[in-house]
């Protein structure tokens, strides 16, 4: 009778991969996929500068006004646009069964969460980034606010990604998942929201806003070590 | 030797809807084991075997892999376990070889060449070819291509002969049977009939 | 004690014992509300700035503080869901939320009733009123999740964790929503926020916020007496009890 386990161990090189590697791989395959999918990019920064256009049209190109509220729409378009993104976080791997195949990994599924949503962050947060000095220039914001402007965004759309996947791990399974999100996420975003902002306006002012930033900073400490773990929860939840 | 069970299951029931699909389910399997899950549709196979790996909670009972129960630590199960669901769980703009390498980074990674564990499968010509340019068989078999590419005990398979022709299923059957002579455990359900007379199969009806 | 507590959480032993506690804590809830409301709409004296359109906060700083407890219960349920699976802590946890929710919409509702009078407009965008309409959000959020989710014993879970989630979010919200509030606000005096309390006041206000209290659990033994019922519908006890043959 052939046992079995000496036939395992004996002839072959077992070369599991570590967890930074295993967390490296996932972050390229998201990359990956989203580059070979390239609508998923593009929509939510369409759409964020089209949220942002509306603005002057609705209230008036008034310059004075337009850059006082600058912050504050900019902001509040980051928001939404995080928003939209969210959903194509898990959707793709939860329809094909890839995210079930996660959860089953004898990896530890926050540190696969946390690939995903670097990768998510990379390709919907990252691109905020680049076009908020154009949008700001637009909204007549002053030079002085716009090296804030993009610290708030470098630091504040990885807490919207973060705290984001809470709410899609939750809602991943559900067929009108998208409308019960917002209810959801919305609230958890506006410490965000309202320091982010108010450091913009605050160096608009010509003041010293880093206590704003060191709170976002601290909001983005505590989304990193947390949120993975409740994002692997909640997809656990889901598949049940 | 004394067979020692490497997978028990105690007690397990499941409720769908208000009905109970299966209750005090107890059975054990050793190396070397299949467990052939029988029923009419809805009567829970898929849930059985959900809840055999850890995705899905029984309403009631445990399941105990070498003695320690899964759902107090799992991590020694999950590097002995592979499932092929009723989903591929490939990815449909990678293309096969990228699939079988993000397989092997997420789990325990067999020795085997990437491109002779296609050949294993049918499909040696098709490594660079992305899955959405497959047929549906040819998406089952790269599915399975899993079993190949990764070292695990306990096989979990749902409906695996899902969209494969005879040739195909031959294949796999035959591949089922190496696993289990070398000391690894199946638990499958299938509509199609299993004649596997060289195998100790355990059947299980749910139907009852 | 780890035998009393298992015991609890049986439905039927709760389903008893919660309906012979109802007619008490019914009773106690209306003595501590007629007496908290005697205390504080007749008894207590006429605020010296406000007169006597202070005398809201009766019943709005109990419900602002109803809101918050609940809140946190529901947390707490949370994590007994998670690490124990007790059946009894999904009911009680989806059972609070409505009940939380009301209180929310109370505080918010009596908060505006009295800025009426003492601002002139209908709403505020003080410190206190915004954060309880966060509240309310994420209790609304709470009850949609477990609407939205068909099998119930993952909505539970889901809820679980959201509430889990609240529950850390919510000094993080408050705290932001303060530091907003002394930003844009400015100089406005909040009389949500008395530096100290007349004991002529204080003690009406306890007995409200107690009164309160009874009023939650008592609600909250009749939901969670139907909503046992109504998942269990299928068990031997449910169906011994429709046939008359229990309490």
């Amino acid at each position: 009778m052939y046992n079995g386990w000496i036939f395992h161990c004996d002839l072959f090189d077992m070369k599991r991969y570590s967890l930074t590697q295993a967390f490296l791989f996932l972050l390229k395959r998201d990359l990956t996929l989203s580059f070979r999918n390239r609508a998923e990019f593009a929509n939510p920064l369409l759409f964020f500068i089209l949220v942002i256009t509306l603005f002057p049209l609705a209230i008036g190109a008034e310059p004075a006004l337009l850059s006082r509220i600058a912050p504050g729409i900019i902001w509040v378009a980051a928001l939404l646009a995080a928003m939209l993104s969210l959903d194509s976080i898990f959707r793709s791997d939860f329809d094909d069964g890839s995210l079930e195949q996660l959860l089953l990994s004898a990896h530890p599924m926050p540190v696969l969460v946390l690939a995903k949503v670097a990768a998510h962050w990379l390709v919907t947060g990252l691109p905020l980034l680049l076009v908020s000095p154009v949008l700001a220039v637009m909204l007549g914001m002053p030079s002085e606010a716009q090296g804030t402007l993009l610290l708030t965004i470098l630091i504040g759309t990885p807490i919207l990604s973060l705290i984001g996947s809470i709410g899609v791990a939750l809602t991943v399974g559900l067929p009108k998942g998208g409308i019960i999100l917002s209810l959801l996420i919305l609230p958890l975003y506006v410490p965000v929201l309202i320091f982010a902002s108010s450091a913009i306006e605050g160096a608009a002012g010509g003041l010293d806003v880093s206590a704003q930033l060191y709170m976002l900073l601290s909001f983005l400490f505590l989304a990193v070590s947390l949120s993975p773990l409740a994002t692997a929860s909640a997809l656990k939840m889901s598949m049940g | 030797m004394p067979e020692v069970a490497l997978l028990k299951i105690h007690n397990l029931a499941c409720v769908r809807d208000d009905r109970v699909l299966f209750e005090h389910l107890s059975l054990s399997l050793c190396r070397e084991q299949m467990l052939l899950v029988e029923g009419h549709n809805g009567s829970g196979k898929t849930s059985l075997l959900r809840i055999l790996t850890g995705l899905k909670m029984a309403d009631e009972g445990e399941i105990y892999w070498h003695e320690t129960a899964i759902s107090e630590s799992d991590s020694n199960y999950y590097e002995r376990v592979i499932y092929v669901g009723h989903h591929d769980g490939v990815k449909r703009e990678l293309t096969c070889l990228e699939n079988l390498r993000l397989v092997q980074a997420m789990g325990n990674p067999s020795a085997i060449d990437l491109d002779d564990a296609l050949e294993q499968v049918n499909l040696y010509r098709y490594g660079d070819t992305p899955v959405s340019n497959l047929s549906a068989g040819q998406r089952r078999r790269l599915a399975l291509a899993r079993l190949v590419v990764t070292e695990a005990d306990l096989w979990i398979l749902d409906e695996p002969y899902t969209s494969l022709d005879k040739v195909s299923m031959v294949l796999f059957q035959t591949m089922f049977e190496m696993h289990l002579k070398q000391g690894g455990i199946i638990v499958m359900t299938s509509h199609h009939d299993i004649d596997m007379p060289a195998v100790d199969v355990q059947r299980l009806d749910l139907s009852l | 004690m780890f035998l009393w507590f298992h015991k609890f959480g049986s439905a039927p032993h709760f389903y008893r014992i919660a309906g012979k506690w109802i007619p008490w804590l019914t009773a106690l809830f209306l003595i501590l509300l007629t007496t908290g409301l005697y205390g504080g709409l007749v008894l207590a004296p006429p605020d010296y700035q406000q007169g006597d359109s202070y005398r809201i906060i009766f019943i709005h700083v109990p419900a602002a503080w109803m809101s918050l407890l609940i809140y946190v219960l529901m947390a707490f349920c949370g994590v007994v869901i998670i690490v124990w699976r007790m059946k009894l802590a999904e009911v009680v946890l989806i059972c609070s939320a409505p009940i939380g929710a009301s209180f929310t919409f109370l505080a918010l509702a009596t908060g505006s009733i009295w800025g009426k009078p003492m601002w002139g407009t209908w709403w505020v965008w003080d410190a206190r009123l915004t954060s309880e309409l966060i509240l309310l959000f994420l209790y609304l959020g709470v009850i949609g999740l477990h609407n939205a989710i068909d099998d119930k014993r993952i909505a539970a879970r889901a809820v679980a964790i959201l509430a889990i989630v609240g529950v850390v979010n919510i000094p993080i919200i408050h705290y932001s929503v303060e530091w907003w509030n002394s930003l844009h606000q400015g100089p406005t005096v909040t009389k949500f926020d008395k530096p100290s309390i007349h004991w002529s006041m204080l003690i009406p206000l306890l007995l409200m916020a107690l009164a309160f209290q009874f009023y939650y659990a008592l609600t909250l033994f009749q939901r969670c007496r139907g909503e046992l019922l109504k998942r269990e519908r299928n068990s031997k006890w449910v169906n011994e009890l429709s046939e008359g043959n229990d309490v």
